[in-house]
């Protein structure tokens, strides 16, 4: 959720370690101090938002801003070598390609690794992992520290792959265009497995596009546009129990034909879930 | 994944189709057709309303719909999604897209040089990066300000003036200097409490930093941005009285605004439209000032104006004009 | 400058303006602590207070009769709790993604409403600040306790009665024991999902108010996006308050006196840049909570649809 905690235009590494600390924090807080992560990461949006909106009118301000009386809140333009490639020719960017691979690399670090099977193991149940031996606190920490350099890492590569410079666009979302919130969204549609995000990003990212596509094309108000992005959303996710149902049944068939209620055969994504 | 991947290509045809509808592109018949890209509502009687009225105006001055059309897309505070926004408009074949938001000038630098034979307009700032098809206009806000601060100067009587602006920045920042400038031209015993809410569209609390002003002592009040409804409506609570800037803000309280800087874009749009017409695609940049009338200050007839304070505001107008006055030297 | 901060004028001053910005925090905010309590999480609040404000001030625009604008927030917020309800109970759906898309229907609707019904922005006569007769007499404190507008009065006599009726009714205990382990509640004959709707409903219904409170009480206006986010924070302070009205009542006191404080700041030409001025009330909120160090859970059934087995 700490997505703007990032994003100079400095090298990415840089960026990634302020990203991990602004991630980290609420893990921090969270693991030794019990402070709720939700109400943590909340109030630490804004935090953010302000903090970036005082670097932006002063010290990271783009010089040519300086010099004029009105100080749009932006940096220079970063520098050509540092712009992530495009995959021609489309307008889409290498940052992509490296989501997709850092969404594989969290699967394969949360299910082929110890370090995984421990932080999965903290969030079902941290009293038996504690007694397992289980550090709860550092990996509860640890966690938030990985998910804020992820969010931090989406932040990198909208400004070196979309963006080119830091700039807010005066709402509390600064330049992420409310991205870490849809985030939350997409990630829950991928009944959080990180494969699943994947898809449910993209179907999401299609979903706001089209619509303001729609938008255009129709001129409709923008108002009814959100109307009905609200709408497919909840119409979406209201199919779950149609979905869930018709895995039983499913999984009930298969049993009915091998004759054998014990060696019932769950679909793939419901194993997922089992053990999400 | 079966439902969602269904959903995907259901999403993606629809967006397809639509699209297809919408790429009819060129002009059909001569009609020079505009689309405009603003960062608020159409309504917000401050930013985005101020081009909106503009572009009815210019319309009109060319002869209705038949000659000039124009398209909307509002609340593009996404900057990517204006950005998109932009892009295809200008891929649709429109003539001249607007994109009034200082936000956006990195997306702009981008796309403009795609498309050499449109012509875009960048609000509000002057910089037209070099680039031969983007024309930047800009609105000298701290002149009207300075002539709102001098009667806020004059009509003063706590000698507490208080400001309400949402991030020191751009249009903002350049009227509340004008404003703070004019009330210590006029009056240098006054104070000035300037209160930046950090936010473009929180009320409630645009509502809270006035009622702060107030109990702080000002009696007159001004501040800048779609959130300063809120802190009309304290002023009209209090009888404290208000000056308005980029829309006439009158009609929320017209027992208390005294006066409005009104933004008129239609003039920089009409000019842009005709150095078009004679192949100058941008690299121009505009300002409205009192001066060409792109800015003019409104009075509230509902409001008694003592007529010194009126002949000290109009005197303040023709200094700025003829330069005797430097509003922010 | 520091002592002019300390200055009575200014401390009443920061009261004043903290205990109003609060109320709409604790509409919402308890209403979201009945739903959460009983195991359902609303991230839609933000689009019923929406609904709500508009719902009101189009109702007391039209008619300028205050109850009509109060009721029809509280139809209309109730409606889209029980849709929410609906989703979240019946169809079982994910919890997290049906909030935020009725947050997207709340805030488009709402708007789509405005420009269709009303077109610009304007003001209306909402309720006004009443003073209670003999408290409001009590030197200092009465002019800031007992002299605001009867939401804000409301709002604060909800907390101890939110307060009563999850832990000393039968109602609180259903609600608790559903949040906490609906499968026990369930065979002891407890209808989950009936606790569930009747909570995520009133959930809906106070949520309403809460954007009255805005638009026909504290800034008698109506904008597009008017809460900006107060329904998210309110959803925070949840967290913050351990699922207790008086610990959501502390938290928003906390964070509405410290953006009051940071008003003041500012006005009173304190230098700190503006920006670190609006970072403090988030802030402290969140220092607030290292140093009252809690040892409060979630309940524990928080966003897991219940499931009859056999």
């Amino acid at each position: 959720m700490a997505l703007r905690w990032s994003s100079y235009p400095q090298p990415s590494q840089r960026a990634r370690w302020a990203a991990r600390s602004g991630g980290g924090i609420p893990g921090l807080l969270k693991a030794h101090f019990n402070v709720n992560e939700i109400l943590s990461t909340v109030m630490m949006n804004q935090i953010a938002v302000q903090g970036m909106n005082f670097l932006l009118l002063g010290p990271i301000i783009d010089p040519v801003q300086l010099e004029r009386a009105s100080r749009i809140p932006q940096t220079a333009r970063i520098s050509s070598t540092f712009s992530l490639p495009r995959l021609v020719p489309t307008r889409l960017h290498l940052g992509t390609v490296i989501a997709i691979l850092m969404a594989v690399a969290v699967y394969i670090l949360l299910w082929r690794t110890t370090l995984g099977y421990r932080i999965r193991a903290v969030g079902l149940n941290p009293e038996a992992s504690r007694y397992a031996g289980i550090n709860v606190a550092r990996h509860v920490a640890l966690s938030m520290a990985l998910s804020g350099a992820l969010a931090g890492l989406a932040g990198v590569v909208q400004v070196f792959g979309v963006n080119f410079r830091m700039f807010t666009d005066g709402s509390a979302t600064g330049f992420t265009g409310s991205a870490g919130f849809h985030g939350i969204v997409a990630a829950l549609f991928g009944q959080l497995h990180p494969l699943g995000t994947i898809p449910a990003a993209f179907f999401f990212g299609g979903l706001l596009v089209g619509a303001n596509r729609l938008q255009r094309a129709v001129q409709v108000p923008a108002a009814l546009i959100v109307t009905l992005n609200g709408l497919v959303v909840v119409f979406v996710v209201s199919t779950e129990l149609w979905r869930q149902q018709r895995a039983r049944r499913r999984a009930a068939e298969i049993a009915r034909e091998n004759e054998d209620p014990a060696s019932v055969d769950v679909s793939p994504l419901d194993e997922l879930e089992a053990t999400a | 994944m079966r439902k969602i991947t269904s959903l995907v290509v259901m999403v993606t045809l629809l967006a397809l189709a639509v699209s297809a509808c919408g790429a009819g592109g060129g002009d059909a018949d001569g009609t020079f057709r505009i689309a405009v890209v603003t960062p608020s509502a159409i309504n917000d009687l401050a930013f985005s309303q101020s081009i909106y009225e503009a572009m009815i105006k210019v319309q009109q001055a060319k002869g209705g719909a038949d000659n000039l059309e124009f398209v909307v897309s509002e609340n593009m505070f996404v900057v990517d999604d204006a950005g998109t926004a932009i892009r295809d408009y200008a891929s649709q074949g429109y003539d001249l897209v607007i994109a009034h938001g200082s936000q956006y000038g990195g997306v702009l630098q981008e796309i403009a040089p795609d498309f050499p034979d449109i012509s875009f307009a960048w609000g509000t700032t002057v910089d037209t990066f070099g680039v031969d098809n983007i024309f930047a206009y800009e609105a000298r806000s701290e002149e009207g300000g300075y002539v709102n601060g001098v009667m806020a100067g004059a009509l003063t009587e706590s000698d507490i003036v208080g400001v309400v602006g949402p991030i020191e920045t751009g249009d903002a920042k350049l009227y509340v200097d004008g404003f703070i400038a004019g009330v210590r031209a006029q009056n240098p015993s006054a104070q000035v409490n300037s209160n930046w809410i950090g936010s473009f569209s929180d009320v409630a609390l645009a509502s809270e930093a006035a009622q702060t002003h107030v109990s702080a002592g000002a009696d007159v009040m001004a501040g800048t941005a779609q959130m300063v409804v809120g802190a009309i409506g304290v002023a009209k609570d209090n009888g404290v009285l208000w000056f308005g800037t980029q829309a006439s803000q009158t009609s929320l309280a017209p027992e208390i605004v005294v006066a409005n800087q009104i933004y008129d874009w239609s003039g920089v749009i009409l000019e842009i439209i005709d150095l078009m017409g004679q192949g100058t695609l941008g690299g121009r940049s505009f300002e409205i000032t009192l001066e060409n009338e792109g800015l003019y200050m409104d009075y509230n007839d509902a409001f008694d104006l003592p007529s010194d304070v009126r002949a000290r505001a109009d005197e303040t107008v023709q200094g700025i004009i003829d330069g005797t006055i430097d509003v922010l030297p | 400058m520091i002592e002019s901060l300390l200055s009575a004028q200014v401390l009443l001053g920061i009261l004043t303006s903290g205990i109003r910005l609060a109320t709409p925090y604790l509409y919402a905010g308890i209403g979201e602590t009945f739903g959460q309590r009983s195991g359902v999480l609303n991230l839609g609040v933000e689009g019923q207070m929406l609904v709500g404000a508009f719902a009101a001030f189009y109702a007391v625009q039209r008619t300028g009769n205050l109850v009509l604008g109060l009721l029809a927030a509280i139809v209309v917020g109730g409606l889209m709790g029980l849709a929410m309800a609906f989703v979240s109970v019946t169809l079982r759906a994910k919890q997290g993604i049906s909030g935020i898309g009725f947050f997207l229907f709340g805030l488009g609707m709402s708007d789509l409403l405005f420009q269709t019904l009303l077109g610009t922005v304007q003001t209306v006569s909402g309720f006004r600040p009443v003073s209670i007769p003999l408290l409001s007499d009590i030197p200092v404190l009465g002019p800031i306790f007992f002299n605001q507008n009867l939401l804000v009065y409301t709002a604060y006599l909800l907390v101890p009665v939110a307060d009563f009726v999850m832990n000393k009714t039968t109602l609180g205990l259903k609600i608790r024991a559903v949040g906490e382990n609906p499968e026990a509640a369930d065979s002891l004959g407890v209808s989950v999902a009936r606790v569930r709707y009747i909570t995520v409903t009133l959930g809906g219904v106070l949520s309403g108010i809460a954007g009255a409170s805005l638009s026909i009480a504290l800034l008698n206006v109506f904008q597009q996006n008017l809460t900006s986010g107060l329904g998210f924070i309110a959803v925070a302070l949840v967290y913050f308050g351990g699922w207790r009205a008086w610990g959501l009542l502390a938290g928003a006191l906390l964070f509405s006196m410290v953006n009051a404080l940071q008003l003041w700041v500012q006005v009173l030409g304190i230098p700190i840049p503006s920006e670190f001025a609006v970072m403090m009330p988030y802030v402290l909120t969140i220092v607030a909570l290292v140093i009252a160090v809690q040892r409060v859970r979630p309940p524990t059934a928080l966003t897991k649809p219940f499931i009859r087995e056999g």
